[in-house]
């Protein structure tokens, strides 16, 4: 990663991306490079930084939307829409920690092209539900966009999905739009003490098919819970309420009830709430270290048989009602790869983080049957034909 | 009809028997229909200005099925329309006169109910509605609702994206599914997704929901189900200016307040809709707004004093909260006889679906008004006011020479208005034929080949639904063109590190 350029603005991403395909060369997409490390390790010629690509260009509040250019950071836009009482209701990871890195870096476009989403995803949907409207310069060096700037919108394909999540492997984002939600006015979080996985997962469950609208639900076994609280010494089992005052003592009323039969509940007021999601969201109990970190999504039921079945050795921790497990585990020969897949009935894993040498060995992305390891690769060339934005951070030869 | 479809290929024509009879084998008995009274129920769907007898019908009962119809299809280069419950009111599901008419309508059953994970995994051809019976005894639903839910298929929902008056709290379509099955025109067989959240790798899911029936064929659906809110109440409003109403939405929603739903209509639709449905509704307001919080009964009754509060600030005449189930039923009635009571007041009316930024309203109204007086033709307004999704219905006679030619002008002009304000040409019914031609109002020839080479990723010879969506079409060969300069590009001016 010997060069980097810096465009100023959509044309020079343009003339960028022209210049490397004349020249043959192959580019790597990052805002500030805080995700850098996610993805297969492969070698690009030149990295493309769009952190000069940056500022708020639209906010209007009443109609639930903002623009941004792709490079802006994540913590100006989250500040500008705190002073509103809004947010990005997809609560998007903040990975710095995982890496070991300061907290509150990474881009929109970061956001995005990661498609992060943290643990409102069970109630609010993923990044890629808020992606609105972009304007992109694809592997063909053609500046296109797709999308709008309304909240309702289905004329023609809808390319931000596709790009969202893509890792910068299609298309070259510089200008975003999202949709915005109104912030909850205040939070509480019902904690469920000392449950076995198992248990955890059934009421976990229980919540979620209650009509509290629960808009968190994650469990931390022994081993993790103390990220939560620092004398914990047993397993906590959080449930997340949000909305307005009234409502919020009204359903947590009946959770508690609910929630009884499993075990003793106590109960994190607004400040706690907080702090505590901040800690799943970030995923901080596996901050910083060396382990590999892996990021399983599966269904809720089979949560606990899943982690179960990756085995000794490993750490982890619940969110999205058992449908997704952090786990970290050795950064020893495969990085567990072999055992996570096994272990797996459906669904994905993810390696997030591990040494490059583990991460040019094994397939950080769940690997594809025949057909739809075709069908990605043709998709890939459908925007990037001659392999110039990441080559290989996704799948091999992709 | 001035719409251009394309051209029937001679050869497919020429061999009408032999294709009718390879099809036959494939799927035995009553599943190929081939005589022309027969087919006729399909020579529409929801957008019945346009007709076009198939050229086969084809209702297969399982994936391999499907596989092996669309294989031999490819092979032979012909073309092909899948439908649903044909209630696409954009006539995505028209057919064409060389092409393969493939009804997913035996594709009827529930595959699994699994309330531990919320989803439910269906064959495309269940209705929207049928989903949420078949979970209401545990008081469960699937929110998207658009308005022909007793009738629309799953598949079809997913091929539109639809939508609904709930979708500004719980989204579209796309928002609620987790997986899919998919039939390549190859005949390959793709599983994307499941009960799990966000398939892994690119999120095909995202684009085959709203592709309009052409990158695939869906047989089997895996969707997300919720849990009822505990309870609902609805409060009308009326107001004496559209500014006004639109000035309160613009206001509840700053505050904080995201509606279950929250619907407009104007002066005419309100007029039309009580003679119909005698929902109460008041006859002196320029506007009327019904605004719907659900949750528990502590927040629905918290939040409604809030809008009540909201709507008097400004300038509501009537303001009437619903008392009992019954009755916010029947605020709701008129909404959602808001078409069929147009229907009554007119021998046709033709349904605009734009999208607008909701500030832009008012002059979006005006505008509409001043066209209806240029046009000659009467317009009664519907709008999903929280979402900013308009609905126009222009209401003509049908039989009357040039009065369908003058309502699809005008209905033109409302859409390039709608972009030209900041929105788009649809929100939710989709740009199938009606708005095929009007795509580069808002995309321009980039924008389009772009989405093509996608298409071609998953249908290189453009077989499936072809003359949809796109107005020009591109063989794959020349959109995957590339002019390469090989050190004849020089270095960008660009700062470098």
């Amino acid at each position: 990663m010997s060069d980097t350029l810096k465009p100023r603005d959509g044309k020079d991403v343009e003339a960028a991306v022209q210049w490397a395909l004349a020249e043959g060369k192959t580019l790597e997409v990052m805002g500030q490079g805080s995700k850098r490390a996610i993805g297969r390790a492969a070698q690009w010629d030149l990295s493309l930084d769009l952190s000069d690509l940056s500022g708020v260009t639209l906010y209007e509040p009443e109609e639930l939307i903002l623009s941004a250019k792709a490079g802006t950071p994540i913590a100006e836009i989250e500040t500008l829409l705190a002073a509103n009482n809004q947010e990005l209701a997809f609560e998007p990871i903040d990975y710095g920690p995982v890496f070991g890195a300061d907290p509150g870096r990474g881009t929109i476009g970061g956001v995005l092209g990661a498609n992060l989403s943290g643990p409102r995803r069970i109630k609010a949907g993923a990044a890629r539900d808020h992606f609105l409207g972009v304007t992109a310069v694809s592997g063909r060096g053609e500046t296109f966009k797709s999308g709008g700037r309304v909240v309702k919108n289905v004329t023609g394909y809808d390319l931000c999905k596709v790009l969202a999540g893509s890792y910068g492997t299609l298309a070259v984002m510089t200008d975003v739009t999202v949709k915005v939600l109104p912030r909850a006015e205040t939070e509480q979080t019902v904690l469920v003490l000392g449950l076995d996985d198992a248990n955890a997962i059934r009421a976990m469950s229980a919540a979620m098919n209650s009509s509290n609208d629960v808009s968190g639900a994650a469990h931390c076994p022994a081993t993790t819970s103390a990220s939560i609280q620092a004398e914990a010494t047993q397993a906590l089992t959080l449930l997340r309420l949000e909305g307005v005052a009234p409502s919020v003592a009204h359903r947590r009323r009946a959770l508690e009830a609910l929630l009884k039969p499993f075990g003793e509940i106590t109960l994190l007021e607004e400040g706690a709430s907080r702090d505590a999601w901040r800690v799943m969201r970030n995923v901080m109990p596996f901050t910083g270290g060396a382990r590999a970190l892996w990021r399983i999504s599966v269904a809720p039921s089979h949560g606990h048989e899943v982690a179960a079945a990756i085995g000794e050795g490993t750490e982890y921790f619940y969110d999205w009602a058992g449908g997704l497990i952090w786990a970290a585990l050795p950064a020893e020969g495969d990085g567990g790869a072999a055992r996570m897949r096994a272990a797996l009935k459906g669904g994905h894993a993810t390696l997030i983080r591990a040494p490059a040498a583990i991460r040019a060995a094994v397939p950080v992305f769940e690997p594809q049957d025949a057909a739809l390891a075709a069908l990605t690769k043709r998709v890939k060339e459908s925007f990037d034909p001659k392999g110039v934005l990441g080559p290989g951070r996704m799948y091999a030869g992709v | 009809m001035s719409l251009r479809m394309p051209e029937p290929e001679a050869a497919v024509l020429a061999r009408r028997a032999e294709i009718v009879r390879a099809l036959s084998t494939v799927v035995p008995g009553e599943g190929v229909i081939s005589n022309e009274r027969e087919m006729r129920p399909y020579e529409s769907d929801g957008l019945t200005a346009y007709r076009q007898l198939p050229f086969v019908v084809v209702l297969p009962e399982t994936t391999e099925q499907v596989a092996e119809v669309l294989r031999y299809c490819h092979e032979h280069g012909i073309r092909v329309v899948p439908r649903g419950a044909g209630t696409s009111l954009s006539g995505g599901a028209l057919p064409l006169a060389d092409g393969v008419l493939l009804g997913m309508g035996k594709f009827n059953r529930i595959r699994e109910i699994d309330f531990e994970n919320r989803v439910v995994v269906v064959e495309p051809g269940v209705t929207n509605l049928a989903i949420s019976q078949a979970v209401a005894h545990e008081s469960f639903y699937y929110a998207p609702d658009p308005s022909s839910q007793i009738a629309c298929t799953i598949g079809g929902n997913i091929a539109e994206n639809s939508g609904g008056v709930h979708c500004l709290k719980y989204g579209m379509t796309t928002n609620n599914v987790l997986g899919c099955e998919i039939v390549l025109i190859t005949g390959e067989v793709i599983r994307i997704g499941g009960k799990h959240l966000d398939a892994e790798g690119y999120d095909l899911l995202g684009i085959i929901t709203g592709s309009e029936g052409l990158l695939g064929v869906i047989t089997q659906v895996t969707v997300r189900i919720l849990k009822k809110p505990e309870t609902a109440r609805a409060v009308l409003v009326g107001f004496p200016s559209s500014e006004a109403a639109g000035e309160c939405v613009s206001r509840i929603i700053s505050a904080g307040i995201i509606p279950g739903g929250m619907e407009m209509m104007d002066k005419p639709a309100i007029h039309a809709v009580e003679e119909f449905v005698h929902a109460g509704y008041p006859l002196d307001v320029e506007a009327l707004l019904i605004v719907e919080l659900d949750g528990p009964a502590a927040e629905v009754d918290h939040l409604l004093e809030r809008v009540e509060a909201i709507a008097r600030e400004h300038g509501a005449t009537e303001v009437r909260v619903s008392t009992s189930e019954d009755e916010r039923l029947l605020f709701w009635a008129g909404r959602k006889a808001a078409f069929p009571a147009v229907g009554r007041i007119s021998p046709d009316y033709y349904c605009m679906d734009g999208t607008i930024p909701r500030a832009k309203l008012p002059l979006v109204l005006k505008r509409t008004r001043e066209l209806s007086e240029q046009f000659g033709l009467r317009v009664a307004n519907v709008f999903h006011a929280g979402d900013g999704n308009l609905h126009p219905l222009i209401l003509y006679d049908a039989n009357k020479p040039g009065e369908l030619e003058r309502t699809e002008a005008f209905g033109a002009e409302i859409l390039k208005l709608c972009v030209e304000v900041g929105g788009v040409l649809t929100g939710e019914h989709g740009v199938g034929v009606e708005k095929r031609d009007l795509m580069p109002a808002m995309f321009s020839e980039i924008d389009l080949n772009q989405q093509q080479r996608l298409k071609c990723a998953f249908d290189a010879k453009g077989l499936l639904n072809p003359g949809k969506v796109f107005p020009t079409l591109h063989r794959c060969a020349e959109l995957g063109r590339m002019h390469v300069h090989a050190g004849r590009v020089a270095f960008p001016d660009i700062p470098r590190f």
